[in-house]
């Protein structure tokens, strides 16, 4: 009864933009598909929604092959990033579109679709233009009507990245309610985005996807944890995980005429090169620490973003206040060894603070 | 600096408005005049300049063997053959407009853009050139000097236009609102009945009233492929020029075959400003 891909493989052109993609969705469970801008997500939930059919590979969905389902007899629903709704009807018509488009008797139309307008917030709202709304409106009518529908399949393409800051975040605390309350057990909700603290929020199952393949699959705790690999690590954290080329031996980490003091995860490590991967926000100001030098400093919100430079490498440092700096001055700054991760020099997980290696993935 | 400019703007409003307007106010009064004021001096208001008679109009619904021009089927053969022409040309283009504005052709080394430029193209060469071919085959088709044959040379002259102005404007629908019709169940059909062109009345108001413009104005064909069965006003009016000219009847005539064009533009002008697509576009 689930929906199943096998080995999806797309490419319109000289590049993939999937390839030999798998994946077992269940129902009544939250999917979330991570990766940049133009890895492939669009793509995927394109494919899944019968808009573009893979040049190799099969999905299924309740047992039934799916590719040969065209797309307007699939049952799914998608809300795509631009906010998509049918301009020349008002907020209920808009609504009761796939309603009717399915005959649903007046009755169930009518039920449903007060159901969904409450659920986003929206009554009152029924007999205004979809022009005389604001951008976070517009896609929660797109987002009514995706659930109006009580299809199997909702698919969200990034929803939250054309709305300004502010009401990304209230529209998703609101999508992890409505998540947890508005949606049956029957339905697989497929949600993409490329904000990392989005895909932990909402703590579901994620797929990392990047050029159009799949690098890690796994609870958002264990890819937030233990990335299986250097591109995993950068997509899945912001800023990106910070890099540093190294290497171990009996008594020291060493990168950049930096020694430090080994740290017992890494223990049980060969000794030999290394990628050291380190958070931005373990990094802290430190007077009695290492030496690197500012190339800029921004400040978001309350934190202060600082990209530091010592020799061939560049980091990038997350401090929690705001503080005023110059380019080009330097500052000390510590490492939580503790935190570090180490990478092969194929890139692979070798070892990491919370005890997963490549292995065991 | 802000009063010199509203100065000069309406300054050249009323300049424009005055070049505009100042023929039509002649031709008026032109229509209302007789041989004798139009010939013997410079006349410009009625009652004081001259005293306005009907004859100019009456001439023009009189039939000739009562000495009159009879433009009334003339008019209605223009009406027709504009109409129905441009209401062919709108559907079909407004259909290869929707094709190639969101499928992908190939055919040799030929693309969706090489297949517009050839509509385009059937713009772009002199009618002249197309005036001998045109009239071979409505002659071997049995169609010349006939309402269907004029129907059928519009139709290759209106298409393109349609097409164009389409393509461009389907261009601008989002390609999402396709989509999110297919997955909200309508098949391609409905898709584009339902939700496509609801959304495109502004493109197709457009393309419409530059068919209607094109196919009305057109003298040339009309010319050309008609003798004696059929007339179309433009010819019929031109026609009314012969060794004497009747000023009055000519004024006349010319103020009738305006009237629909400006018409259009009056209901046409209502509508463009009301549609938008700013809901889908954003």
């Amino acid at each position: 009864m689930n929906l199943i891909g096998e080995k999806i493989s797309y490419k319109p052109d000289e590049q993939f933009h999937l390839n030999d993609v798998s994946f077992n969705f269940k129902k009544g469970n939250l999917y979330t598909i991570l990766g940049r801008t133009l890895s492939g997500k669009t793509t995927l939930l394109k494919t899944i929604a019968g808009l573009l059919n893979p040049d190799q590979g099969s999905i299924s969905f309740e047992e039934k092959d799916f590719i040969k389902i065209p797309v307007w007899e699939r049952n799914v629903a998608m809300v795509y990033q631009q906010f998509i709704n049918y301009p020349h009807l008002n907020v209920y018509e808009n609504i009761t579109f796939p309603l009717e488009q399915r005959k649903l008797s007046p009755e169930q139309i009518k039920k449903d679709v007060d159901e969904a307008l409450k659920t986003v917030g929206l009554v009152g709202f029924e007999n205004r233009k979809i022009q005389e709304l604001s951008g976070g409106q517009q896609q929660r009518v797109a987002l009514a009507r995706s659930l109006a529908k009580k299809a199997k399949i909702l698919l969200l393409d990034e929803p939250l990245v054309n709305l300004d800051y502010k009401l990304r975040e209230q529209l998703r605390e609101e999508f992890k309610r409505i998540f947890s309350e508005g949606l049956s057990q029957d339905t697989i909700l497929i949600y993409s985005t490329t904000d990392p603290q989005e895909v932990m929020e909402l703590n579901g199952e994620v797929i990392v996807l990047d050029e159009g393949k799949v690098l890690q699959k796994g609870p958002a705790k264990e890819i937030f944890e233990n990335p299986s690999n250097l591109k995993v690590a950068e997509i899945s954290n912001d800023p990106p995980m910070n890099v540093l080329k190294g290497s171990k031996n009996l008594k020291n980490l060493n990168f950049e005429n930096i020694s430090l003091e080994i740290p017992n995860h890494f223990k049980n490590l060969e000794d030999k090169d290394y990628n050291f991967g380190i958070r931005a926000s373990e990094i802290k100001l430190d007077e009695n620490g290492e030496e690197f030098e500012i190339e800029l400093a921004e400040i978001s919100g309350s934190e202060t973003l600082l990209h530091l430079k010592r020799g061939n490498s560049k980091i990038i440092a997350l401090i929690e206040e705001v503080m005023n700096f110059k380019i080009h001055e330097k500052v000390k700054i510590n490492f939580n060894a503790n935190k570090f991760y180490a990478f092969g020099e194929d890139e692979k997980l070798v070892s990491s603070p919370y005890g997963g290696t490549n292995g065991k993935n | 600096m802000s009063k010199l400019y509203t100065f000069l703007k309406y300054f050249f409003i009323t300049f424009w408005t005055v070049f505009v307007v100042a023929p039509f106010l002649w031709a008026v009064s032109t229509s209302f005049k007789d041989f004798q004021s139009v010939n013997s001096k410079v006349t410009y208001i009625p009652w004081l300049d001259f005293e306005p008679t009907l004859e100019g109009w009456r001439v023009l619904i009189k039939s000739p063997a009562k000495g009159g021009v009879d433009i009334v089927e003339p008019y209605f053969n223009s009406i027709f053959v504009t109409c129905t022409a441009s209401l062919i040309s709108i559907v079909l283009g407004t259909l290869a407009a929707y094709a190639l504005s969101r499928f992908t052709f190939k055919a040799g080394f030929v693309r969706n853009n090489d297949i517009t430029f050839f509509f385009i193209s059937q713009r772009i060469m002199p009618p002249i050139v197309l005036s001998i071919p045109f009239f071979i085959f409505l002659s071997t088709i049995g169609l010349l000097d006939s309402l269907l044959g004029l129907v059928v040379v519009y139709i290759v002259l209106l298409m393109p236009i349609a097409v164009w102005i389409m393509v461009d404007f389907f261009n601008r629908v989002p390609k999402e609102l396709d989509e999110t019709a297919l997955i909200d169940g309508c098949n391609p059909y409905q898709a584009f009945y339902k939700v496509v062109l609801p959304n495109s009345i502004p493109g197709l108001i457009v393309a419409g009233m530059f068919c209607i413009i094109f196919g009305w104005i057109d003298f040339f064909f009309a010319f050309i492929l008609t003798f004696t069965e059929v007339q179309l006003l433009p010819v019929k009016v031109v026609a009314l020029n012969s060794s004497i000219t009747p000023w009055w009847s000519l004024s006349a005539s010319a103020l009738v075959s305006v009237a629909p064009l400006i018409i259009v533009a009056f209901i046409v002008e209502r509508y463009l400003s009301k549609g938008n697509l700013s809901g889908a576009l954003k």
